[in-house]
């Protein structure tokens, strides 16, 4: 059978990425070894419904009041890279608020904090793969990585396949960002692959009179998997 | 049908405490459960510093080897733990179980943190297994190199120190 899937250096950035300074002193410098992924590797964890609550996929609905901005609708299925829903597995999100500001002591950008907004959300995989999170627009902010460096609008997305190999976190990006083009975190991917981590604009999705609608699937490496030596 | 296409790698940036800290788990088990250990280090960057803004997770079979679904509800096999200000990490297990034929007893475990695009994924090894260690396949593969993976027999723990860069740089996997 040809394997007809994608080298992984087609899919992920590498891990040193001069643009990205934060990487300079925090990638290997040495070969990695080539893995041929044991059972560890090839099992993960089983995460119960008890764990998460569906209000969990909510961010707008956390506090005493609702938060400031836009309400938005993300949803989409995992998937693995044989097109395969993957069912019951976590999925986590975590981003701004509407301001651009996170809600963690580290972040220094001068923009607003809302009571009302914490950021984080996470649920489980439908049977079809399917997942949806009721959230509000991110906002763009400012880093110190260049000169008037902003970060593009972004969810940060965590997922787990079926397998330690399957492991995924990465960026949802919004469609039209201007700030997509000057982002050497974004860049950092190849070309052709940065738009499979963009989420696109769905009527379907939108709510009338309530919430834009955007969709996003998210496709885990099976290349990662290989037969099982030991 | 199309296959659809694999999703890229992100950083998970500074600020992944509001959407992990829910699950910070290093604990598998109970200090107090019988056969009970701690793993637990530091990771570093290239200049020796700690890293206070990094995030393990670790999966292991049970002591008799098994997996979820098969090691049953009480089992999951994942841990997570967020550094501390000293990059400082640990977990409380217990030793996993053999899972192959000539495998030593070994931990899965990724780093995520600021700076790194996608997760450096590597395996953790047990100092007082010397001589499943020297049969092990994979071991046996990284050479000198090899002793990265082995954690230390310390006082009452286990001490994997991650190197991300540099002389004592860990052996990391790619597949």
């Amino acid at each position: 059978m040809t394997d007809t899937r994608e080298r992984a250096s087609a899919i992920d950035p590498p891990y040193d990425a001069p643009d990205y300074h934060s990487s300079g002193l925090r990638h290997p410098t040495r070969p990695l070894f080539a893995l041929h992924a044991g059972p560890t590797e090839l099992h993960g964890p089983v995460f119960g419904e008890t764990a998460v609550r569906p209000a969990d996929a909510d961010l707008t609905t956390q506090h005493a009041g609702e938060p400031l901005g836009e309400r938005i609708i993300v949803s989409g299925r995992l998937l693995d890279d044989g097109g395969r829903p993957i069912a019951g597995q976590l999925v986590e999100i975590w981003q701004t608020n509407s301001a651009g500001r996170y809600a963690h002591g580290g972040d220094q950008h001068p923009a607003p904090l809302d009571p009302n907004f914490t950021g984080a959300g996470r649920c489980l995989t439908g049977p079809d793969g399917e997942y949806r999170f009721v959230s509000i627009k991110p906002g763009a902010y400012p880093w110190r990585n260049h000169p008037n460096a902003w970060r593009p609008c972004h969810i940060h997305f965590s997922v787990f396949g079926r397998a330690f190999t399957e492991r995924l976190v990465t960026q949802m990006y919004f469609p039209g960002d201007p700030l997509l083009a000057l982002d050497p975190i974004y860049n950092a991917v190849s070309e052709p692959a940065r738009p499979r981590m963009v989420s696109t604009f769905d009527l379907g999705t939108t709510i009338e009179e309530w919430a834009l609608g955007y969709q996003f699937d998210v496709v885990v490496n099976g290349h990662l998997a290989t037969p099982m030596v030991g | 049908m199309a296959v659809p296409a694999p999703t890229p790698a992100q950083t998970v940036g500074p600020f992944f405490r509001i959407g992990f800290a829910w699950l910070d788990t290093p604990e598998l088990v109970a200090p107090s459960h019988p056969g009970a250990i701690r793993i637990e280090g530091a990771v570093f960057d290239g200049a020796g510093t700690p890293l206070p803004d990094a995030v393990l997770e670790i999966f292991q079979a049970d002591p008799e080897g098994r997996f979820p679904p098969d090691s049953g509800p009480e089992w999951s096999g994942f841990g997570r733990c967020l550094t501390d200000e000293e990059g400082r990490y640990h977990f409380v297990s217990v030793k996993p179980g053999s899972v192959a034929p000539e495998s030593a007893p070994h931990v899965a475990m990724s780093v995520f943190a600021r700076g790194l695009l996608q997760r450096l994924v590597t395996r953790c090894y047990f100092g007082d297994e010397t001589d499943a260690n020297g049969r092990d396949p994979v071991l046996r593969t990284i050479g000198d190199r090899a002793t990265t993976l082995v954690a230390a027999v310390a006082e009452g723990c286990y001490r994997f120190d991650i190197h991300i860069q540099g002389d004592k740089e860990t052996a990391f996997f790619a597949w």
